[in-house]
């Protein structure tokens, strides 16, 4: 394994990371309308008040690995999704700043603006997070140069709909279970009920998602097919050289995935709300990783001609800096780990209000 | 309009409207430091009280601070693809770092400051307190060595020729202490802790002013004193070291700061002045040969002028990087002189009963913003027309495939989001500072020797302070 592969490892774990976490950030933003009453919906938005911050700094992070690893997929990606891209950040911001500003006037225009703001801003957010992935999925017009050669309306195909929607209630359900892990008597039951819807709709889109992406995108599958599928390029040696090992391993995250998605369900009926959250959190995880495997080494394909991808040798940084950014991160990953971890377990238990929440 | 205006113009508005935030957290976390180890120390409420209410004003600062943060991080790779290319290899590293090691730290302790005065015992609290103070100076840290290495280029190899061209790393601390890091960030924290303390500074003067919290307000006065006094103190010294490395690395850049277009001996500081690029003459209030006597300790030191390099090198804004810098500079002696003054004041304890200062004061926040604005601006726009000084050219830099049209809209964008953004900020920072702080005992605070057991065993303890 070279550094490049690390960092496409390392990279990959940062977007877990940022998915899991601030995922059911944008969930809860989006089932924030559905709370009634002034104390229930500051309830669901202080259920996320102390970590939202540290959440997205996962996010910031996993930016800034790109652009240290791989310098073109950052240009690439980043100049292509130029409209998309600000239209996230304006929404990340919008629900920033909600959250901060919501409670700091009694007025109920106010408090219901910023309401609306927060939770149009998170679904807006999840929403464009999946276009992209679903862009990524199914190519992109890229040139010789490196550049992208596309238009706007090229990214906004029903493919990327469909993975944008798809994020949107997955992101949805996994912050249902969030909420009912930090919420108690009857808001905890009507997020039940939301639990539940959001299970089917996220059941729905994800039989839907994953056969249309078979269908149209049998590669996905190339490096965990036995060999049975032709990938795009170049097959990687390391999954040349263990197409058995590296199938075998990929069908038991496959199926692990179907399996903790069936648990959600499970855990919902029997009340047990932590392993419902433990279950999307993993689930959530097998998206990213299979995804991560099914475009390897490629992190940006082109659909115009699959020499013009960019894979994790074209588009990465010197070995120098690959390997003096892997010790960065070697003695950073310890301190990431303490801090997430002693926030989670400060701020353990249901959310109650005081006079410092939001 | 260009691509490579407008994206200028984009990355220039919304670096300046994020840098109103950062200042302010580095600055008041230093602050907060001090109240809260007063409070531990002491065990006086009053200090307690002080550190929740400046925590309120902090957050508040802090969330916009974070959230306009993104947007530049991501700027780089939008706007500036062909710049991310060239110089990943370098410039994405201390990106990363500070993620790594600045905001996860930040962020994390940030929960327990905001959050966590119920669940943790106050030392610990105070332990997350000076983590936020110490995380924001390490984000400052890693992000002025990343704008140092566009300044002074170091510890690089260009591989490869024409497009394929790029920057390549050839020692990682050689790039983190790059010639101008070092100096830059000590300028840069000490411009924050001047931002910060002034903040504190105001609205304690305000408080006054109204006859309102002046047990808080004149502690906070104090600290805030004592911490810009330091900071206006030392920046001087800081700035003509930083301005030596100017001319050493960039001396189109300092001939730019002093409207200097001969080479010549005894070469003059201008204290105002207007400077003309066309007729390249510059007039105005000067010590002659004082520029020569800062450089090189001799008013024989030659100091190179701008016609000393080819014009297709020179700033496209001479007039703005002299006016900018002058800004600066001359703030920085007018808070010099006003905080001695109010540091004299109040030897002579005159300085609270004093309405006339205590409305400068009310009113001087503004000048640090200011001056560590213009500061930025000289900085920045006296580094044109490179992007990396001497390596790689602006209009070189741009993404090849973002347009004008797209440029415009997230312009118009952003412009809308963030005047909506920073007139909501006032708004909800005004409403804060009339609520002001919950000090419903200020008769207690009074007597100064309230002790949380004191205040919490009740009446008994009224009367026996009294």
């Amino acid at each position: 394994m070279d550094y490049n592969v690390i960092w496409y490892l390392l990279v990959g774990i940062l977007l877990v990371g940022y998915a899991i976490l601030d995922g059911f950030d944008l969930g809860v933003g989006a089932l924030h309308l559905l709370s009634k009453g002034d104390h229930n919906r500051r309830i669901v938005m202080n259920s996320i008040g102390p970590v939202w911050d540290g959440n997205e700094v996962w996010l910031i992070t996993a930016g800034g690995a790109l652009f240290a690893a791989f310098p073109h997929v950052y240009a690439t990606a980043f100049s292509a999704f130029y409209l998309p891209f600000y239209l996230l950040l304006a929404a990340l911001i919008f629900r920033a700043v909600a959250m901060e500003f919501r409670s700091k006037e009694p007025g109920e225009l106010w408090r219901n603006t910023w309401d609306k703001l927060f939770s149009i801003g998170s679904i807006l957010a999840s929403f464009l997070f999946g276009v992209a992935i679903g862009n990524v999925i199914i190519g992109m017009k890229i040139g010789s140069d490196m550049e992208y050669a596309g238009t706007l309306l090229e990214q906004l195909n029903p493919y990327a709909i469909c993975t944008g929607l798809f994020t949107v209630v997955m992101f949805t359900m996994h912050g249902a279970n969030y909420l009912l892990v930090k919420t108690e008597g009857e808001l905890q039951k009507q997020v039940e009920k939301w639990a539940f819807k959001a299970y089917w709709t996220f059941v729905i889109f994800y039989a839907i998602t994953t056969a249309i992406t078979l269908m149209i995108r049998p590669e996905m599958v190339a490096n965990f097919s036995f060999g049975y599928f032709e990938g795009v390029g170049e097959k990687h040696p390391l999954v040349e050289n263990n197409e058995v090992l590296i199938s075998i391993w990929a069908w038991t995250v496959a199926i692990l995935n179907f399996l903790a998605v069936l648990n959600i369900h499970r855990s919902l009926k029997l009340k047990n709300y932590g392993w419902a959250f433990l279950s999307s959190c993993l689930s959530i995880a097998a998206f990213i990783t299979l995804f991560a495997l099914g475009i390897f080494p490629n992190m940006m394909v082109s659909s115009l001609e699959p020499a013009y991808s960019l894979d994790i040798y074209n588009a990465a940084s010197s070995q120098k800096t690959l390997k003096i950014m892997f010790y960065l991160a070697l003695v950073g990953i310890p301190f990431v780990l303490s801090y997430t971890i002693s926030i989670y377990w400060v701020f353990r238990g249901k959310t109650k209000l005081d006079e410092h929440s939001y | 309009m260009d691509v490579e205006i407008l994206a200028r113009i984009q990355f220039a508005f919304t670096i300046i409207f994020h840098y109103i935030f950062p200042p302010f957290s580095i600055g008041l976390g230093l602050i907060m430091v001090i109240m809260e180890g007063l409070y531990l120390k002491t065990g006086n409420v009053v200090y307690e009280v002080m550190t929740k209410f400046w925590t309120k004003i902090f957050a508040a600062n802090f969330s916009i601070g974070v959230a306009t943060g993104i947007v530049m991080e991501f700027e780089f790779g939008t706007n500036w693809a062909t710049y991310s290319r060239y110089v990943g290899d370098i410039f994405g590293s201390p990106l990363a770092a500070e993620g790594i090691f600045a905001f996860f730290l930040e962020s994390g302790f940030l929960a327990i400051l905001l959050f966590g005065w119920n669940r943790v015992s106050p030392r610990i609290h105070f332990l997350a307190t000076v983590m936020v103070a110490l995380g924001s100076m390490m984000s400052g840290f890693w992000i002025v060595v990343a704008n140092s290495w566009m300044q002074t280029p170091a510890a690089y190899e260009i591989v490869g020729t024409g497009d394929q061209a790029r920057a390549v790393i050839t020692d990682f601390w050689g790039m983190v202490f790059n010639p101008s890091s070092g100096i830059r960030f000590a300028h840069t924290i000490v411009g924050a802790w001047l931002q910060g303390s002034f903040l504190v500074i105001s609205v304690s003067a305000y408080f006054l002013l109204k006859k309102r919290h002046k047990s808080v307000a004149k502690r906070s006065f104090k600290i805030g004193l004592y911490v810009a006094l330091f900071a206006a103190l030392i920046q001087p010294i800081l700035g003509h070291e930083q301005a030596n490395v100017v001319a050493e690395y960039q001396p189109v850049k300092l001939a730019a700061f002093e409207g200097l277009y001969e080479t010549t001996k005894e070469a003059p500081l201008y204290v105002v002045g207007y400077t003309d690029p066309e007729s390249e003459q510059t007039y105005g209030i000067q010590v002659p040969g004082m520029l020569s006597f800062l450089i090189g300790f001799s008013f024989d030191q030659e100091v190179q002028g701008l016609k000393a390099f080819p014009k297709e090198d020179w700033p496209g804004q001479i007039g703005l990087v002299f006016q900018t810098y002058h800004i600066m500079v001359g703030i920085g002696m007018l808070l010099i002189g006003l905080l001695l003054l109010g540091a004299f004041l109040n030897f002579k304890k005159q300085l609270f009963s004093n309405d006339i200062m205590l409305k400068v004061f009310a009113w001087s926040v503004v000048l640090p913003v200011i001056a560590n604005q213009t500061g930025w601006i000289s900085a920045e726009v006296g580094r044109q027309p490179w992007i990396v000084y001497g390596m790689l050219r602006t209009s070189d830099a741009i993404s090849k495939s973002v347009t004008g049209g797209e440029v415009f809209t997230s312009i118009l964008l952003f412009f809308v989001l963030y005047v909506f953004l920073f007139f909501t900020w006032l708004y909800i920072l005004n409403k804060e500072i009339k609520h002001g702080p919950d000090d419903t005992d200020e008769t207690y605070f009074e007597s100064g020797y309230l002790k949380r057991a004191e205040k919490l065993s009740g009446l008994d303890n009224k009367e026996k302070d009294e």
